[in-house]
């Protein structure tokens, strides 16, 4: 099994014993952070609109492992703004770096700038539609936290009509057959073409509109922002937001293994009060990101 | 015979009633400059009603006519005809992946935004085709792919 030379565009390309090897050298990389096994690499962080988290993620693990980073932030100071193709743009960059991130507000981007480019590409984000690094560290926080990945009882909570990680996430937890639980407003549920492809596959999954209705029997709860702008008006949003707001008098009667993970950025949907409990994971589960793109990045550029 | 037979070309028989125009579409057999004749709604005794089109001096790749004419009527009978003999005869059959035919139905996919080939993955589904985009990856029924043909 290799990753050498290989693109990363949505979790859906990788096998579970792929997924399982990932993590296996995530775990191996958290316990060596820093080292030289990049040195003479170089990552070409090219992102498209703008991202903090995920770009400064890639580009630490990059630097923490010796090698170097070029790259810019934002479209305006590329010649895509002069009008040149995506196409283009990355038949070029392969030319200036080893490994290419691209993070693009396109569906399918990613995919487009692999076929353009002979490096290795890693989609950090294409539009509404994949995130796959984010699966990975998903995955591999859930599996810390828990200690396996099998038979878990998970919620998904928030925005799941629009919200990539948790089709990408849903999508990835097939492979490990979960007892899913979909919480969402009316309105904003898990995409038909998602529950499909888990009824398909044999993944029991329930919908429900409240965290309190089954929080008591959950593993995980991963907890996704609901946004203003998806709703008609602001009284309409303000009304429905308070449902899925996680509150510290709501974990009462958790499992002790529980834990809660979020994405980020969290904005309202988890109560402050919750960071200092143990059921927490969500800074954990960001510190998780930089050892995953670590591992991609090394046995991506075959130092793994 | 309600359309005329043909001396040199190609006749797509057996075509699902209502797809032929779409077929003519896709095809481009308007600019061909080459005699396109078509039936629309003939009766048959196999399909009920059926659609043809016979193009004069013009003879259809077995990989075009899978590629387009497969998919929208999968029971397609392809006669090349010479001096108003078949000289070849085949039924259509579905690939696997279609290629810079149809549009991807995703208006945020960039396949939409920059000249690339679309390219789709053909999956026979429960009596149904599904396509998947090989950029956004979203997977399409034949309708959403071709009601904007």
């Amino acid at each position: 099994m290799s990753f050498k030379q290989r693109d990363v565009i949505t979790v859906n390309d990788f096998s579970k014993e792929e997924i399982l090897y990932l993590l296996n050298h995530i775990q191996h990389i958290k316990s060596i952070p820093s080292s030289n096994i990049l040195k003479g690499s170089v990552l070409g962080s090219c992102f498209f609109e703008p991202s903090t988290r995920t770009r400064l993620s890639f580009e630490s693990a990059m630097l923490k492992l010796g090698g170097s980073v070029l790259g810019f932030s934002d479209m305006q100071l590329t010649s895509a703004k002069k009008g040149e193709s995506l196409h283009d743009t990355f038949k070029m960059l392969h030319h200036y770096a080893d490994v290419l991130v691209i993070r693009h507000p396109l569906e399918g981007s990613a995919q487009l700038a692999a076929d353009a480019s002979d490096a290795p590409v890693i989609n950090a984000g294409d539009g509404a539609n994949q995130h796959p690094t984010q699966t990975f560290l998903d995955l591999f926080s859930i599996q810390e936290s828990q200690g396996r990945l099998e038979d878990l009882n998970i919620a998904l909570v928030g925005d799941l009509k629009y919200g990539r990680t948790v089709h990408s996430l849903a999508q990835a937890l097939i492979h490990f057959k979960p007892r899913l639980y979909l919480i969402s407003p009316a309105g904003l549920e898990m995409p038909k073409d998602v529950c499909n492809e888990l009824r398909e596959k044999g993944v029991k999954f329930s919908f429900h509109q409240t965290i309190d209705e089954v929080i008591e029997k959950m593993d995980v709860l991963y907890m996704t922002r609901i946004q203003e702008e998806r709703f008609a008006s602001h009284l309409e949003y303000a009304l429905i937001k308070q449902n899925y707001v996680l509150k510290k008098e709501q974990l009462a009667q958790v499992k002790p293994s529980f834990k809660i993970m979020h994405p980020l950025p969290r904005v309202f949907e988890i109560e402050a009060a919750i960071d200092q409990t143990p059921y927490a994971y969500y800074f954990q589960q960001a510190q998780n990101g930089l050892y995953t793109r670590q591992a991609l990045l090394a046995l991506i550029l075959g130092k793994l | 015979m309600p359309v005329a037979a043909i001396r040199n070309g190609t006749v797509i028989d057996h075509i699902i009633a209502g797809q032929a125009l779409k077929i003519v579409r896709l095809l481009k057999l308007a600019q061909h400059h080459k005699l396109v004749t078509l039936g629309l709604n003939l009766p048959s005794k196999t399909m009920g009603y059926k659609d043809i089109i016979k193009v004069e001096d013009w003879e259809l790749p077995s990989e075009k006519a899978n590629q387009v004419v497969a998919v929208l009527s999968p029971k397609s009978k392809i006669s090349i005809i010479q001096n108003y003999e078949v000289v070849k005869k085949f039924q259509v059959s579905l690939p696997s992946l279609i290629t810079n035919i149809f549009a991807c139905p995703n208006p945020k996919c960039i396949s939409n935004h920059e000249s690339a080939p679309t390219t789709f993955t053909i999956t026979p589904r429960h009596q149904m085709i599904l396509l998947q985009c090989k950029y956004c990856r979203k997977t399409f029924s034949l309708n959403d792919i071709v009601s904007s043909i």
